[in-house]
């Protein structure tokens, strides 16, 4: 594909995408990597007043640079407040956050994540870290976006071993049979082929656009379920000059998560 | 109230509220009395084989490590402890062998650095059992309902997923919405350690930054080792109460140890020391490596000094107080490792 060839990275692409997502004058509740690179890009472009909040208690930080973990100093750095994970979680459930943004392991086609176990649960082939906050923030998020940097027949199943984290569970209706906080759900899904939301009647992963030099081809090959696809695809925008001068001079200098 | 859906994970920690009252009455203390001693004895007096343990802090920010690795230094077994976004901590203990069941919010991670291979490498041989699943909000709350002294909280968070399904919590009918609500049930640890920027020999306490769970932990736990970077005249806290996170009579013991969360951060005084915790790391990916990083920093040592020396001493402190205060650049040594 031509990203490999372009003047930025496929994680570059990712950070630059997930960005886009959000808006200005709103809130996001952020999970490790990609997605507090996005965050920080929104900030320092087109959503200066981004509340970006982290479940250890760090409330509308300005990141000084990469947070290594969702609970260290950075992610209280010029905050508004630093306070507890009772107190993000509480505003969380009433429904203050707007955006919640996660990265995932294995996803299927009704944005439920599993982040838990590759196998049986009590003796597992792969353990996995758990829930962590990320249950919790797409049970309470108005949107969830959802990042996987590498979408295959493997990340995208049919069946995960593990549902650790709801998307829209077996479809239609069922995150408020369920008791979930109603109109919440996965909104976004963005992979290194393309950006995904939900078909509105299915709660099924949708094709909205493939990232330049991708086919249509591609994405359907490279998952276990079948991704609806709209009549129009567009083209995914590409990050600027200046967004990758930002990327990589202010957010994450050192390549941990975007690499050199 | 109708029971719509039972967890299947083990109930650990939980006390009818009024046995949990019980405890407190006869065990805790309203008396200002000096609780100072050394993390030998509080390890000693306060951690037992088979404890539920708790440890403050999130990640690698503010944990107590003079405890964890003196509870290695002393043995305890069969330890269960909470995972609730417990890294290091609970990287070591699980993969020393002394913790063999975890309750897990998140565990066998250590964030943006990978996963941990030590302790994953317990819990895919059997070695380690994860007893139950939870959210991290799950874990806080039921801190929450044992400090408010309740059964359990409501929440709508983990409903509809094997998260819940694997947790110890409940589902039922809320009877003033009619929609359904899982209750998480309390948890009162056998004994929490929690590390504080400043603490006066009674055992106030004060926390820069962000309190994660500690307010709720400090106030459940059965018994509460606080280590101290510093400590302080009560003079000091009474000036500015405000500033006490933890108040006295909930806690057991006062340790003062001065860098006492390396290899982790303590916000506002020093930084994560990448190079130990990519040591670890890598160390980590055998048994062999374990027993390796135990002989070399917990059992050939005397005294965190001593530790601390081995690590690098003021030359590497001077460093990780430089990167806290951004004056240094970010370095990932762990990466080669992953």
């Amino acid at each position: 594909m031509s990203i490999k060839q372009s003047k930025y990275n496929i994680r570059e692409f990712l950070a630059f995408s997930g960005a886009r997502v959000l808006e200005d004058k709103k809130s996001v509740f952020v999970g490790t990597g990609l997605p507090i690179v996005a965050a920080a890009l929104a900030q320092k472009t087109h959503a200066p007043n981004l509340l970006i909040v982290f479940e250890a208690g760090g409330l509308g930080p300005q990141l000084p640079e990469l947070a290594i973990s969702v609970g260290e100093s950075r992610t209280f750095h010029r905050a508004i407040a630093a306070s507890s994970m009772h107190d993000v979680m509480s505003l969380s459930q009433a429904g203050y956050i707007d955006y919640g943004f996660l990265g995932a392991a294995q996803m299927d086609m009704y944005g439920n994540i599993n982040t838990t176990v590759i196998g049986d649960h009590d003796l597992p082939q792969a353990r996995l870290p758990g829930s962590g906050g990320a249950n919790d923030v797409a049970s309470f998020s108005h949107k969830l976006i959802i990042i996987i940097a590498n979408q295959s027949k493997r990340t995208f199943v049919n069946k995960l071993d593990f549902l650790t984290t709801p998307g829209y569970l077996d479809g239609p209706g069922a995150r408020e049979r369920a008791g979930l906080p109603k109109d919440t759900g996965p909104y976004r899904v963005i992979t290194q082929l393309g950006i995904y939301g939900f078909d509105e009647g299915t709660k099924r992963l949708k094709l909205i656009s493939l990232h330049p030099g991708v086919s249509l081809g591609e994405v359907k090959e490279n998952s276990s379920f079948g991704i609806l696809i709209p009549d129009e695809v567009e083209t995914s925008p590409e990050p600027t000059d200046e967004d990758l001068r930002i990327l990589r001079q202010e957010i994450d200098s050192a390549g941990i998560v975007l690499g050199k | 109230m109708e029971l719509l859906q039972q967890g299947k994970g083990e109930l650990i920690g939980w006390y009818d509220p009024d046995e949990a009252r019980d405890w407190v009455l006869k065990n805790k203390s309203r008396e200002l009395k000096d609780k100072t001693m050394s993390v030998t004895e509080a390890v000693s007096k306060f951690v037992h084989d088979g404890d539920f343990i708790a440890s403050g802090g999130f990640g690698h920010t503010r944990v107590s490590m003079a405890v964890i690795y003196e509870i290695i230094r002393q043995n305890r077994r069969n330890l269960i402890m909470a995972g609730k976004t417990a890294v290091h901590d609970l990287d070591v203990l699980v993969a020393s062998g002394h913790v063999n069941k975890v309750e897990v919010a998140y565990s066998f991670g250590h964030e943006l650095r990978g996963l941990s291979p030590g302790s994953r490498r317990m819990v895919q041989t059997g070695q380690c059992k994860v007893v139950a699943e939870t959210s991290n909000a799950g874990y806080q709350w039921r801190w929450l309902a044992a400090m408010m002294g309740l059964p359990f909280i409501p929440t709508r968070t983990m409903l509809g997923t094997d998260t819940l399904a694997y947790s110890s919590c409940k589902v039922v009918e809320d009877p003033f919405s009619g929609k359904p609500v899982a209750l998480v049930p309390a948890a009162y640890p056998d004994v929490a350690f929690i590390h504080v920027h400043r603490c006066d020999i009674y055992g106030n306490a004060q926390i820069d930054g962000i309190l994660v769970e500690d307010f709720e932990l400090s106030r459940c736990a059965r018994r509460l080792i606080i280590t101290t970077e510093k400590i302080v005249d009560n003079e000091f806290i009474r000036r500015e109460p405000w500033r006490t996170s933890i108040p006295f009579m909930v806690v057991d013991a006062v340790v003062e140890v001065r860098y006492g969360s390396h290899p982790c951060e303590m916000p506002g005084m020093y930084y994560y020391d990448e190079d130990h915790i990519a040591e670890w790391l890598s160390l980590s990916k055998t048994s062999e490596g374990v027993k390796e990083y135990m002989q070399k920093y917990v059992f050939s040592v005397d005294s965190f000094d001593d530790y601390l020396e081995l690590c690098g001493g003021v030359k590497k402190l001077n460093y990780l107080k430089r990167r806290e205060f951004l004056e240094e650049p970010m370095t990932a040594p762990w990466r080669k490792e992953s």
